[in-house]
C-alpha cells in the first residue's frame, strides 16, 4: 500500500524537458536482469548449482574418469581419497561391485535432472490445463475440476506410486510417467487461482470484445501472465520429483540397477552404512545439494515474481 | 504553539534504480482543532507524509527532519514503544479502505474498545459505553447490537463511520485521514464528510485530511497545503487559495476540472501537459518547470518558499511578481 | 422503418406517438430495448441460487454523434449494462439495436466492428506482456484487416491520432504513464474505426491533471470521426461537461433520463437531485450539503418493493412503498422520469 502510492510515474527525473509524449528509457535490459538475478543471494546460489548440475549432466561422458558400469571386483569398496586407504584412481571410492562412485554420481545427475524436468513438464501440462480451465470458466467447470483436484489431493503419492510401480514393474519410464501423472495438483491449484485474477483483467475483456477465439485468449492473454507463478511451481515440483524418484528407487520400485540413480546408490550402500558410511553419504549429499539448490531457485524466482519485486 | 510542527521533513526510499525522494523537505504546521487538507496527485508524497507522521513508514524508508514536533514532543527521538502509545492515544488514523483497516476476525466492539482499554486503562464496561455513545454519534442505529457484528456485515459507508468512531475513541488531539471517502459513492461521501467535519468541530480535534479532490478540499478545509513532486508548493487558508492561487500548478489544477456554470460544456479543458517527474535520483530546480506554461530560465534554480499575504505561501520564483514577458526566441538559445 | 424490432415493453415505452415518429425519422446509432440481466447467486453444482436483477428493463436511444451519459452509484448496474452492449454477457431479456438492426445472434466480430470499449483502469486494460504495437494492432489481426505492413502503418497512424509518439509502439505498458496508457486503450478502441464507443469510467483512475487531457482527446476524436459515446461515470462535473443526454440509474433501472439541461438544470427525481447535491464543486465556503439520504444502501438481490429508492427518499409516501413508478415522459418534453411525485 505504502510503496505503491509513491511509485514513480514513467518519465525520468534526469530529463527535465520531459514533455507529453516523452517516454523514459529504462536502463539496458541485460544489466537489469543480472542485477535482479544476482541481487538475491539464494537465487544466485540456486542458479549456480543447478547450472553446474546441468553442465555436468551434459558433459558427464567427458568428465567421468571411468565407465560408470564397469565392474572391477579387485577394487571393491575402495574408500574416498581423503581416507587413509583412498587413492586418486577412485576419488570418491568404489561400490560393492567395484564401480567408480564419482563416475556413477556424475552420470546419476542425468537421471535426476531428466526425471525432474520431464515430470515437471508432464505434470505442468496436465495441472495447468485443468487449473486454467477451472479458473477461467468458473461455475460448473470449476466445480468438476475442483472435485478432481480434491480427489487427487486425498491420495498419498508415495503409496499410490509404490502400488502402481509394483504392478507395472519399476523402470525409468514408469517412474517418469507415474510421477508425471501424480504431481500435477500444485500446478492445478496455483494456475486456477492466478487465472481467476487474470480472467477479470480488462485486457481479457478487451480481447473477448474483439471476438478473439478462446484458445487465443487462454494462450496469448492469460498464459503469459500466469507463467511467472507456474515457473516457481515447476522448480518446486522438480525437486519434489527428484526426491520421490530417490525414494522409489531406494525401495526398489523405481529405477532398476545397474542405472546410476542416486536413490539406488543409497539403497545399494545401506548394508555398509555403519562401517563405510561414505557409500551412502556421498549420493545422499549430492541429492541434498541438488534439491536444496532447486528449492532456493524456486524461492528466489517467487520473490522476484512477487508484485513488490516488480518495480 | 501549534499542535504539530513539521520542518524540512524528508523521506527517502531505496528502490532498484536508486533512491526515491518521496518527500523532499516539506514544512507545515497544524493548529489545534483545525482541518488541514494535504492535496496532490498520486506520487506527490502526501501518503508518505501521513505515514511519516504516524511512524508507520516502511522499514527501509529513511526519515529526516529539522523539526517534527507534536505538542512539544520530538517525534524523531521517541522509542518505538512510546511512539506506539502516542499513536493510539493522541493521534489516530482513518484509512481509505475501511475493509482492510478493520480486522475481519474480531467484532466491532472488540476493535473499538481495544485501544481505549490499552491506552487509558479503563474497564471493558466503560469502554463499551463510550463505543456505543460514539457509534450513535456517527449515525449508526442500534449501536449496542452493532458491537457484536463483524466488519463484513456492514456496508462501505457504515464501515467508514465505524472507522471514524474508532479514531475518536481515545479523544485524540490529531486525526490523520488518508483519502477516507475516495472508495465511497458520491452520496455516501457527502454524508461522511459532513459527519467528519461536524464531529471535528464539536470535539475540537485537529485533522490532516489527505485527498486528491479539490472539490472536497474547498468544502471542508480550514487551510490547504498543495503538494507536488514531494514538496508543499503552496499553502494558504482555503478561501485565499481558491481566490488567488499563486503557484502555476495550483492554477492548473483548478482550471482543469470542469466547473459547472463556468466551463462551457464540450469546450476544451485546460489540461496540464506532460507527466509528474520521477523522484528517483537528485531533483534540481523547480520540479514543475517542465509542465509550467510560464517557465523561465530562472526556474532551473530551486525556488524559495515565498511568503505572500498573511499565511499564504508559495514555492515559485514568480509567486509575488509578474512573469517577465517572453523574450524573442533567438536570445533564449 | 416499420420492421423495427422493438417488442412492446410493458413499463417503459416512453415516447408518445408524435415524438416517437419524429425520432423514428432518424435511426439512433444505438438503441436499447427493455434490456435486462439477471444473475444467479450462490448456486452450486446441484443447487440453484437466488436471482439478482442487475439490470431491469432498460430502454435508451442514443442518436448518432451524440454522447449519452450514464450515472449512478456502484452496484447500480451500469457496468453490467456496458458488458451487455459489448457482448461480454448475454442479456436475459431485451434487445440491443445498432443502426436499427438487432445484434442478438450476430457474432462477436461483427459487433466488435461497431462497438468498442474504453475501460476504467489503464493499468488492467493493457496486457503487461505485450508491446503497444501488438495491443493496438490486435483488432486488425483478429479481424484479418490488411496485410501486416498495412496494419503497422494503420497502428502508427492511430497512435498519432491519440497523441502518442510513434516510438511508443515498441514499448511495454509498464513503461508508460497512466495517461499514456489510457491513450493506448483509446487507440485500440479506434483502430477499427467503430461507430460507437462505450467509455466505462475512462478517467476515474487518472490524476486530475491528466484527466483533462483525456477528456479533450475524447471530444476531439468524437468530432473527427463522428463517434457516438455511451459515457459511464460517477463524476457529475465531467458528465455535465461532456454529454448531450444523461440517464440516471438506480438499482438496475433508469430512474430519470433527459437532456443535459433538463437533468442538471431541473432534476425531477429525488435521487438525481441527491446526486447533484452531493457533487462537491470547488467552491469554498459552501460546506458539505445535507442531502438527506440515509445510507441504508439496498441489497440488489432483495430490492425494496414499490419504488426501489423509497427507503432513502426524504419525500417517500405510501404509494412509493407499494407501487413501482413507471419511467414516463410526463410533460411530453422528451424527458423521462420514474417517480410518483414528479
Amino acid at each position: 500500500m505504502t510503496t505503491s502510492s509513491v511509485s514513480p510515474t514513467a518519465s525520468s527525473a534526469s530529463t527535465p524537458g520531459t514533455g507529453l509524449g516523452e517516454i523514459s528509457l529504462q536502463p539496458p535490459a541485460w544489466s537489469r536482469v543480472t542485477r535482479r538475478l544476482f541481487g538475491h543471494r539464494g537465487l544466485a546460489i540456486g542458479l549456480i548449482v543447478v547450472g553446474l548440475a546441468i553442465l555436468i549432466a551434459i558433459f558427464a561422458p567427458l568428465l567421468a574418469p571411468h565407465d560408470p558400469y564397469h565392474q572391477d571386483i579387485a577394487n571393491r569398496m575402495v574408500p574416498p581419497v581423503w581416507h587413509d586407504e583412498g587413492s586418486w584412481e577412485h576419488v570418491l571410492g568404489t561400490d560393492k561391485l567395484g564401480r567408480d562412485t564419482l563416475s556413477r554420481l556424475l552420470f546419476g545427475t542425468r537421471i535426476s535432472l531428466t526425471i525432474g524436468l520431464v515430470v515437471a513438464l508432464i505434470s505442468g501440462v496436465i495441472g495447468t490445463t485443468l487449473g486454467v480451465l477451472a479458473g477461467y470458466f468458473g461455475g460448473r467447470v470449476d466445480a468438476v475440476i475442483s472435485y478432481i483436484i480434491t480427489t487427487r489431493l486425498a491420495m498419498p503419492v508415495v503409496l499410490v506410486a509404490l502400488a502402481l510401480a509394483s504392478l507395472t514393474g519399476g523402470s525409468l519410464t514408469t517412474v517418469i510417467l507415474l510421477l508425471g501423472l501424480l504431481l500435477w495438483d500444485r500446478f492445478a491449484v496455483v494456475s486456477r487461482s492466478v487465472t481467476q485474477q487474470v480472467r477479470d483483467a480488462e485486457y481479457v475483456f478487451a480481447a473477448r470484445t474483439l471476438g478473439c477465439s478462446l484458445p487465443y485468449i487462454l494462450l496469448r492473454e492469460v498464459l503469459p501472465n500466469i507463467a511467472g507463478s507456474l515457473i516457481v511451481v515447476m522448480t518446486l515440483e522438480m525437486a519434489h520429483a527428484i526426491l520421490l524418484e530417490a525414494t522409489l528407487s531406494f525401495l526398489g520400485m523405481g529405477v532398476q540397477p545397474p542405472l546410476p540413480s542416486w536413490g539406488l546408490m543409497v539403497a545399494e550402500g545401506k548394508a555398509y552404512m555403519f562401517f563405510q558410511p561414505w557409500v551412502i553419504a556421498i549420493p545422499g549429499i549430492a541429492l541434498f545439494v541438488l534439491v536444496l539448490a532447486i528449492n532456493l531457485l524456486g524461492d528466489g524466482l517467487r520473490d522476484l515474481n512477487a508484485p513488490g519485486g516488480r518495480n | 504553539m501549534p499542535l504539530l510542527e513539521v520542518n524540512n521533513l524528508r523521506v527517502d526510499l531505496p528502490v532498484e534504480a536508486g533512491t526515491l525522494h518521496a518527500v523532499r523537505g516539506i514544512d507545515f504546521h497544524v493548529e489545534r482543532g483545525e482541518m488541514l487538507c494535504l492535496v496532490g496527485e498520486s506520487g506527490c508524497g502526501k501518503s508518505m507524509t501521513s505515514l511519516a507522521l504516524m511512524g508507520l513508514l516502511p522499514r527501509k524508508a529513511r526519515l529526516t527532519a529539522d523539526r517534527l514536533q507534536f505538542d512539544g514532543i520530538d517525534l524523531t527521538m521517541l522509542s518505538e514503544r512510546r511512539r506506539s502509545d502516542l499513536r493510539g492515544a493522541r493521534m489516530s488514523m482513518i484509512f481509505q479502505e475501511p475493509m482492510t483497516a478493520l480486522n475481519p476476525a474480531y467484532t466491532l466492539g472488540n476493535q473499538l474498545c481495544e485501544g481505549l482499554i490499552r491506552h487509558r486503562g479503563v474497564s471493558r464496561q466503560e469502554a463499551r459505553e463510550r463505543a456505543i455513545y460514539l457509534l450513535e454519534r456517527v449515525g449508526i442505529s442500534a449501536a449496542k447490537d452493532r458491537l457484536n457484528q463483524y466488519p463484513h456485515q456492514l456496508s462501505g459507508g457504515l464501515r467508514q463511520r465505524v472507522m471514524i468512531a474508532m479514531a475518536l475513541m481515545c479523544e485524540p488531539d490529531l486525526i490523520i485521514a488518508d483519502e477516507p471517502t475516495t472508495a465511497l459513492d458520491v452520496t455516501i461521501q457527502a454524508q461522511i464528510l459532513r459527519l467528519l467535519r461536524e464531529l471535528q468541530q464539536e470535539f475540537g480535534t485537529a485533522v490532516i485530511f489527505i485527498t486528491h479532490d479539490l472539490g472536497v478540499v474547498a468544502r471542508i478545509a480550514d487551510r490547504v497545503a498543495v503538494m507536488y513532486a514531494g514538496e508543499v508548493i503552496e499553502s494558504a487558508p482555503t478561501p485565499a487559495l481558491y481566490a488567488n492561487p499563486a503557484h502555476p500548478y495550483t492554477r492548473g489544477l483548478l482550471s482543469c476540472i470542469p466547473a459547472p456554470g463556468k466551463t462551457p460544456p464540450g469546450s476544451r479543458l485546460q489540461a496540464i501537459p506532460g507527466v509528474v517527474p520521477s523522484l528517483v535520483g537528485h531533483v534540481e530546480g523547480c520540479a514543475f518547470r517542465n509542465r509550467c506554461p510560464q517557465a523561465q530560465p530562472t526556474c532551473e534554480r530551486t525556488p524559495p518558499l515565498m511568503s505572500l499575504s498573511g499565511d499564504h505561501r508559495a514555492r515559485c520564483h514568480y509567486a509575488d511578481r509578474p512573469v517577465p514577458a517572453p523574450r524573442p526566441p533567438e536570445t533564449i538559445s | 422503418m416499420n420492421a423495427q424490432p422493438i417488442t412492446e415493453v410493458a413499463e417503459s415505452r416512453p415516447l408518445p406517438s408524435d415524438s416517437a415518429s419524429v425520432s423514428r425519422a432518424v435511426t439512433p446509432a444505438l438503441e436499447l430495448c427493455g434490456l435486462s440481466k439477471t444473475f444467479t447467486l450462490g448456486g452450486g453444482l446441484f443447487k440453484r441460487g437466488r436471482t439478482l436483477g442487475a439490470v431491469s428493463n432498460v430502454s435508451l436511444r442514443i442518436p448518432r454523434g451524440q454522447v449519452m451519459g450514464l450515472v449512478g452509484e456502484s452496484g447500480c448496474g451500469k457496468s453490467t449494462l456496458a458488458k451487455m452492449l459489448l457482448g461480454l454477457t448475454t442479456p436475459s431479456d431485451g434487445d440491443v439495436l445498432v443502426d436499427g438492426r438487432p445484434v442478438r445472434g450476430a457474432d462477436q466480430k461483427a459487433l466488435a466492428r461497431h462497438i468498442q470499449p474504453i475501460f476504467q483502469d489503464p493499468y488492467s486494460s493493457l496486457n503487461p506482456r505485450k508491446r503497444i504495437a501488438q495491443i493496438v494492432g490486435l483488432p486488425l489481426r483478429v479481424h484479418g484487416i490488411g496485410t501486416p505492413r498495412e496494419q503497422a502503418a494503420h497502428v502508427a497512424e492511430t497512435l498519432d491520432v491519440v497523441g502518442l509518439p510513434r516510438r511508443a509502439a515498441e514499448q511495454f505498458p509498464g513503461q508508460l504513464s497512466g495517461g499514456q496508457r489510457q491513450r493506448v486503450a483509446i487507440a485500440r478502441a479506434l483502430v477499427m474505426r467503430p461507430d460507437i464507443v462505450i467509455c466505462d469510467e475512462p478517467t476515474s483512475a487518472l490524476d486530475v491533471s491528466v484527466q483533462a487531457q483525456i477528456l479533450n482527446l475524447l471530444l476531439d476524436l468524437k468530432a473527427e470521426f463522428g463517434l457516438t459515446y455511451l459515457f459511464i461515470s460517477h463524476d457529475l462535473a465531467v458528465v455535465e461537461h461532456l454529454v448531450d443526454r444523461v440517464a440516471v440509474m438506480y438499482l438496475g433501472r433508469i430512474v430519470e433520463e433527459g437532456t443535459r439541461e433538463q437533468i442538471f438544470g431541473s432534476p425531477r427525481h429525488p435521487y438525481t437531485r441527491a446526486l447533484l447535491d452531493s457533487a462537491l464543486t470547488p467552491e469554498p465556503g459552501l460546506g458539505v450539503p445535507d442531502i438527506g439520504l440515509g445510507d441504508a444502501t439496498p441489497d440488489p438481490s432483495d430490492p425494496p418493493a414499490g419504488c426501489a429508492f423509497h427507503p432513502r427518499c426524504p419525500k417517500a409516501q405510501a404509494t412509493c412503498r407499494q407501487q413501482r413508478p413507471r419511467l414516463e415522459d410526463i410533460r411530453g418534453d422528451n424527458a423521462r422520469v420514474a417517480c410518483h411525485l414528479a
